[in-house]
């Protein structure tokens, strides 16, 4: 009879226990699916910004036609992306276009004073800084789940209901990964 | 970062069932010395109920109180893109669920603090002063700190702990000044009653006097450790640990007077100890670490900027053990990362005006821009829907004011 309790009770606690890692998992894979879907939100606004980029600076650099349609290209490549990885390399090509235009730009003055021009510069730099954020912040919470899904004993619950690691955001390319090199 | 985390809410536990067996110790020594050994358990309710009651006021508002002491306007995107858009930037890098409310203090000393006792009710204040003063890096590296201590669960920890500090010392406050004018009761005349009597005065007393001063040592331990902690996570959210300590060399260097709305509760809250020199006696009776100890770490932190690089640092500079819990001790291959553009080209006089327009336009000012190029800055007490340009002498209309 004791001996069928303690059974009994090493069976409860058990199945809590497994419950309880289910549900942490479960919670986990969630954090990361909604830093995911973090990523896109910023790029939607970054697609969003760049008519009215076009728009505020058409009037001030009328000889750079290039750098403009090159933009545009790239972001009709990017919203038009149907997989993750053709989407990944549109907004690295897009990414790249915008900061060639950033440096355009510096030939510039009078668009520089522009009080419109400033804000949104201020919009564009602020919206490149939080698509790497979330890209960071995705990075991070990948690690972790897949930490948790190989780690003892959350590996064995993970194991049962089948729950498989996510892959790292890349970014395209070695050269944007690695801080360059200053020498005097 | 989450192993972190939780090693914080473990050591926040260990910390409030300390605290609170002193308290309870204290308020049975007290009641025992005051009324003999019955009114033991009397001390303890006593002191349970001013516990609690101190609880209930800080709960009840305790982010609100200290906005509103610091006279805190709250903004919003339009009213200043850059600190908001920053806010926002370090809101993703962390994974917060819910934006913090944005509000900015007019004082032209440079600080900033953080509050709301969840990450769901969090605000994020900064002063004037610092928005004028910082670039944009460094901006997101105060601000990466603030969002650390939210992130962290420092907010609570700071304000249960404090509460039970309140309590350790008010109770002993009063015992001890009921003994200065009273004399204690003395009930017991003669014999060995008497001996216990006076015995368990002389403990109470010790009590009273040793209790808060160790309350409040360990309090400001552990206050000085998160401070540490949010700068390591400030390093690991921007990946770039230059930015903060460039922020903080500024504010370190500030010649502004201290910040008027400042006093010993809020003070844990800051970036900085928001009390100048003088009043702080040593590094044991400080709530903040010193600022060119934090400086040199961030600055130390070659190759990383994982909570495993900051320790490192922290070793090499202050050749203590290391702040950083075992758990959070990971090995994390994150690089860091090159000063933005802007960061490069700096026009400090500039700023130093914007300090004096970011006060004005929170406290109402319009501004308006005359054909002329002259900047006008208009009261909001000006009467009168139209004004005069004192350059070219152009009259323009003053925009509808909104309420």
């Amino acid at each position: 009879m004791v001996g069928l309790i303690i059974v009994g009770v090493v069976i409860v606690l058990l199945v809590l226990f497994i419950i309880g890692i289910y549900n942490s998992l479960i919670g986990l894979r969630n954090q990361v699916d909604n830093a995911w879907s973090q990523i896109d939100v910023q790029l939607k606004r970054r697609h969003d910004l760049i008519p009215n980029l076009i728009e505020t600076t058409k009037g001030y650099m009328q000889h750079e036609r290039g750098t403009f349609e090159a933009i545009t290209n790239a972001r009709s490549q990017a919203m038009g992306a149907k997989t993750v990885a053709e989407s990944a390399k549109a907004e690295g090509v897009l990414g790249e276009a915008l900061s060639k235009f950033m440096l355009v730009v510096e030939n510039y003055p009078d668009l520089k004073a522009n009080q419109n021009f400033l804000a949104l510069h201020e919009e564009l730099t602020s919206t490149e800084n939080k698509i790497s954020f979330a890209r960071q912040n995705y990075n991070d919470q990948v690690l972790f789940f897949n930490n948790k899904i190989q780690m003892f004993p959350s590996n064995v619950v993970a194991g049962m209901f089948s729950f498989s690691k996510r892959d790292f955001f890349q970014v395209e390319g070695a050269e944007e990964r690695q801080v360059p090199k200053v020498s005097f | 970062m989450w192993e972190l985390i939780r090693a914080n809410k473990r050591n926040s536990i260990i910390l409030m069932v300390l605290m609170a067996a002193v308290l309870l110790l204290l308020g049975y020594i007290i009641g025992t010395a005051f009324a003999g050994p019955k009114a033991g358990f009397t001390g303890v309710i006593i002191a349970t109920a001013i516990w609690f009651l101190l609880s209930l006021v800080s709960f009840a508002g305790g982010d609100q109180i200290l906005l509103s002491a610091s006279n805190a306007v709250e903004v919003n995107h339009d009213d200043q893109p850059q600190l908001f858009n920053i806010v926002e930037e370090m809101k993703v890098a962390a994974g917060l669920p819910k934006m913090p409310r944005v509000y900015i203090i007019p004082d032209p000393a440079p600080n900033a603090f953080a509050t709301g006792r969840s990450p769901q009710t969090a605000s994020v204040a900064v002063t004037a002063g610092l928005l004028g003063r910082l670039n944009r890096d460094e901006l997101q590296g105060v601000i990466a700190h603030e969002m650390s201590h939210i992130l962290h669960r420092d907010i609570l920890f700071v304000t249960l702990a404090g509460i039970m500090l309140g309590s350790i010392v008010l109770i002993s406050q009063v015992f001890l000044r009921s003994m200065f004018y009273g004399g204690g009761r003395r009930r017991y005349s003669s014999g060995k009653n008497a001996q216990a009597a006076v015995l368990m005065l002389i403990i109470a007393l010790l009590a009273a006097i040793l209790a808060p001063i160790m309350a409040q040592l360990l309090y400001f331990a552990l206050s000085r450790k998160r401070e540490y902690l949010a700068d390591a996570g400030a390093a690991r959210l921007t990946r770039y640990p230059e930015g903060l300590a460039n922020a903080l060399e500024k504010i370190a260097k500030d010649p502004s007077p201290q910040l008027a709305a400042a006093n010993k509760v809020t003070a844990p809250m800051f970036i900085v100890n928001p009390f100048k020199k003088g009043l702080q006696l040593s590094d044991l009776t400080s709530t903040h670490p010193p600022i060119s100890e934090r400086i040199r770490i961030l600055r130390n932190m070659a190759g990383g900027v994982s909570f495993k690089d900051y320790s490192d640092a922290y070793r090499n500079v202050t050749h203590k053990k290391t702040v950083v819990p075992a758990a959070a001790l990971t090995k994390e291959d994150i690089a860091l990362r090159q000063a933005s553009a802007e960061a490069k080209q700096e026009q400090l006089g500039k700023q130093m005006r914007q300090t004096g327009d970011i006060m004005r336009m929170v406290n109402g000012f319009v501004f308006l821009t005359c054909v002329c190029g002259l900047k006008l800055k208009v009261p909001p007490n000006y009467k009168g829907d139209k004004v005069a340009c004192p350059r070219c002498h152009n009259t323009i209309a003053l925009p509808i004011k909104q309420k």
